[in-house]
């Protein structure tokens, strides 16, 4: 179905990018045939590293004609096997296009290269005293990953998603064409939101060269507030009574302590409190002290009398990377305490985490292994972590796939989906599938077939 | 055991603009904090008396709006504590600080240890401690990794001589300054927010103390001036190194070693 890469396809990539930004066989590191959660690996046949749009067109023309696939490869920090090539081919990285462009303060939008680095783009907006709201743990992934995936984040109780973010999108088409979708505008009713099929499909449809992305001016004020619980159980079920207090947090993490010793360990550093078994983590921004201290003293008030045990401050640059560093941290935390792990990403409507945590609880004494969790509370996505441990070929197979399945039937039961930011990948097609039932793949499967009817972009992946 | 640490109120933001004529940090406006070199000494008095028993309390030299770090490391569980504040005390150095320090610690009690930070954020100059102690006729070490136990009226130090880490035995009483990053400070908590009271901030002047004499404090006591004060130059030259693994490796080992970082 797809032809193999020839000596003349490396020559033709070579007059394309230049001789040092093509690599075959040993010259490429074997990182590249696994994104984050390995599990699943595939060398390609050739890596390309691009450096601008017209160079992806030229990459894109020659594999169109020659039908060989291309999948695109941001950091390599997927969980869900997104940019591995698993029919060989082409692999192109994006990460040499890490300009930022330009920055328009009047239209409060920024341009920017799909290879610049989430902390990157955080840090300029910063800087020039904007924010750029979308905040997921993982800062070195590139923007063009997180939109691929639309990546969600910390923020997102408040803020919402990387989607709400694009303005636009300059693509090169699986044949080659360069085209722009949306604008530099605040609406748009202009006909299918292509801009929008483009976030999300997990490079399968365009490859993503240049983004215009929205930013909001940056809050003044922000203070986080660590509210520690006797159990989890209680800590879980206080978040539906705070968005009901209608004070609007940036942010609500939760975390247990099993988890944040997981991150003492691999931080080397010591966390402000650990003497309770769950705590919450919230953020409140605002431009005025006074408003900020308000939102946090409300939270704080309301969750004394939830039967929290105290609610710490988190005022100070240095106490809030005490805090945040962990959270940051606990993916490659407790991948890190065990032998290999797989990840399961559900998103539930607000007011069913707690089912759902629990639900895991239970899981992980019926199996007997261990499922840690942290995630964002206040929107429901959650991030649950299936380790391995001593566990046997056999048995982790086994175990993990009977977890999953329970895990995914919980999450639609309660009116959940199957992925809330990491996507479907090669690694969820089958939980999509199952959740979806054929009319919706259907669906899928004829956009992608518009958009690429030879299938040569990051194919076997989401819907096919 | 009664321990006393004492504290400096420094700007909250590390973007502190100097004024160009008169070289004085502009602090109106810019919210402020407990320096956080002072945070690693406030743990570990709060952690000493958790394992040994006593108090901590807190003292500072700074304007009436510094009561805010009291209450701030009233909120991490310290007992309480004094502001030491007055115009005369305005435009102190080291010596100056120290001197006037003395004079607020003679003032409020005694202690069996006083704790300090390694330095402060704004000033930067690591002294203050060590004259102190000089002050209070008391022995001193600085650069305190941990203080690992108290015994026979002693307490048994890691110390960081930066060419080695030492252990040492220093009598009580005595003034110790803790080095940075040695523990994780405890946040500020809510509930002891809430139940703040004015009764734990005490205020000193010049009035209160023993020595009257106003030539020995502020900037008639100081014995250094500031000349000028200037952020520092801002370098964001960059340098891209490259050619294959080996290449790199001997040109970044070159480059460091010809800025003395290595």
């Amino acid at each position: 179905m797809y032809n193999r890469v020839t000596e003349a396809d490396i020559t033709a990539l070579k007059a394309i990018c230049g001789e040092t930004n093509v690599l075959c066989g040993d010259a490429i590191n074997p990182d590249y045939a696994h994104d984050e959660l390995g599990g699943i690996s595939h060398m390609p046949e050739v890596l390309v590293r691009v450096h601008s749009t017209e160079e992806i067109s030229c990459v894109m023309r020659h594999a169109w004609e020659r039908t060989i696939p291309v999948t695109v490869r941001g950091s390599g920090t997927g969980l869900v096997g997104a940019a591995v090539p698993i029919c060989g081919g082409i692999l192109l990285e994006t990460t040499p296009m890490n300009k930022i462009l330009s920055l328009d303060a009047d239209n409060l939008t920024v341009t920017v290269q799909p290879g610049v680095l989430l902390m990157e783009l955080a840090a300029f907006a910063e800087e020039n005293d904007f924010l750029y709201p979308p905040d997921p743990g993982e800062k070195s992934a590139t923007i063009g990953g997180n939109i691929s995936t639309n990546a969600g984040g910390m923020r997102a109780v408040k803020y919402g998603v990387t989607r709400d973010y694009v303005r636009s999108l300059t693509v090169v088409l699986p044949n080659g064409e360069i085209q722009t979708f949306g604008a530099a505008v605040a609406k748009n009713s202009s006909g299918y939101s292509l801009k929008d099929m483009i976030i999300g499909s997990e490079g399968t449809l365009a490859i993503i060269c240049e983004a215009v992305l929205k930013l909001v001016p940056l809050p003044k004020v922000s203070l986080s507030l660590l509210v520690p619980f006797p159990d989890m159980k209680q800590a879980i079920e206080a978040v539906p009574q705070i968005i009901r207090s209608k004070v609007t947090p940036t942010a609500i993490e939760y975390m247990s302590r099993d988890t944040i010793l997981f991150s003492e360990t691999y931080l080397g550093k010591k966390f402000p409190d650990t003497k309770n078994d769950a705590y919450i983590l919230l953020t409140f921004d605002g431009n005025t002290e006074e408003q900020v201290d308000r939102d946090l003293s409300t939270v704080a008030e309301l969750c004394l009398q939830l039967g929290a045990l105290d609610a710490y401050i988190v005022d100070t640059e240095e106490r809030k990377k005490s805090v945040w560093s962990a959270r940051g941290a606990f993916l490659e935390a407790i991948k890190s305490s065990t032998t290999e792990m797989d990840e399961c990403d559900v998103v539930v409507p607000g007011n069913q985490v707690d089912t759902f945590i629990k639900y895991t609880h239970q899981l992980a004494k019926e199996f007997g292994v261990r499922i840690p969790s942290f995630g964002h509370a206040g929107d429901g996505n959650l991030h649950v972590y299936i380790c391995r441990d001593a566990l046997s070929d056999a048995d982790w197979e086994q175990i993990k796939a009977d977890c999953f399945d329970r895990m995914y039937e919980k999450a639609v039961e309660l009116g959940g989906l199957v992925s809330g930011e990491h996507g479907i990948g090669y690694a969820k097609k089958e939980y999509l599938r199952r959740q979806y039932g054929p009319t919706p793949i259907a669906l899928m499967q004829g956009i992608k077939k518009v958009f690429d009817e030879k299938n040569i972009l990051n194919p076997g992946k989401v819907c096919f | 055991m009664r321990i006393l640490v004492c504290i400096k109120q420094v700007p909250g933001s590390t973007n502190v603009e100097v004024d160009p004529i008169t070289g004085v940090l502009k602090r109106s406006g810019i919210p402020s904090k407990i320096n956080p070199y002072d945070l690693y000494a406030i743990e570990t008095a709060l952690s000493l008396t958790e394992q040994f028993g006593g108090t901590v309390d807190c003292i500072t030299m700074g304007p009436p709006q510094a009561k805010a770090i009291i209450d701030e490391a009233v909120c991490m569980g310290v007992r309480g504590g004094t502001v030491l504040s007055d115009r005369k005390f305005a435009g102190a150095d080291v010596l100056a600080t120290a001197y006037t320090l003395s004079q607020g610690i003679q003032k409020v009690g005694s202690y069996d240890l006083i704790l300090c930070g390694k330095q402060t954020t704004d000033g930067d100059t690591a002294q203050v401690g060590a004259e102190l102690s000089e002050y209070l006729g008391i022995p001193n070490v600085a650069n305190v990794l941990s203080v690992d136990g108290v015994q026979d009226g002693k307490l048994v130090l890691t110390v960081n001589l930066d060419e080695a880490i030492v252990s040492l035995e220093i009598a009580l009483p005595c003034l110790i300054s803790m080095d940075a990053d040695i523990n994780t400070p405890r946040l500020p908590s809510y509930k002891i927010r809430k139940t703040l009271s004015a009764d734990a901030v005490r205020f000193l002047g010049f009035g209160d103390f023993e020595d009257q004499d106003p030539e020995h404090y502020g900037l008639s006591g100081s014995a250094t001036q500031v000349e000028r004060i200037f952020p520092p130059e801002k370098v964001s030259e960059k340098q891209t190194i490259t050619g294959d693994a080996q290449t790199q490796t001997d040109a970044l080992l070159t480059l460091l070693g010809a800025h003395k970082m290595l």
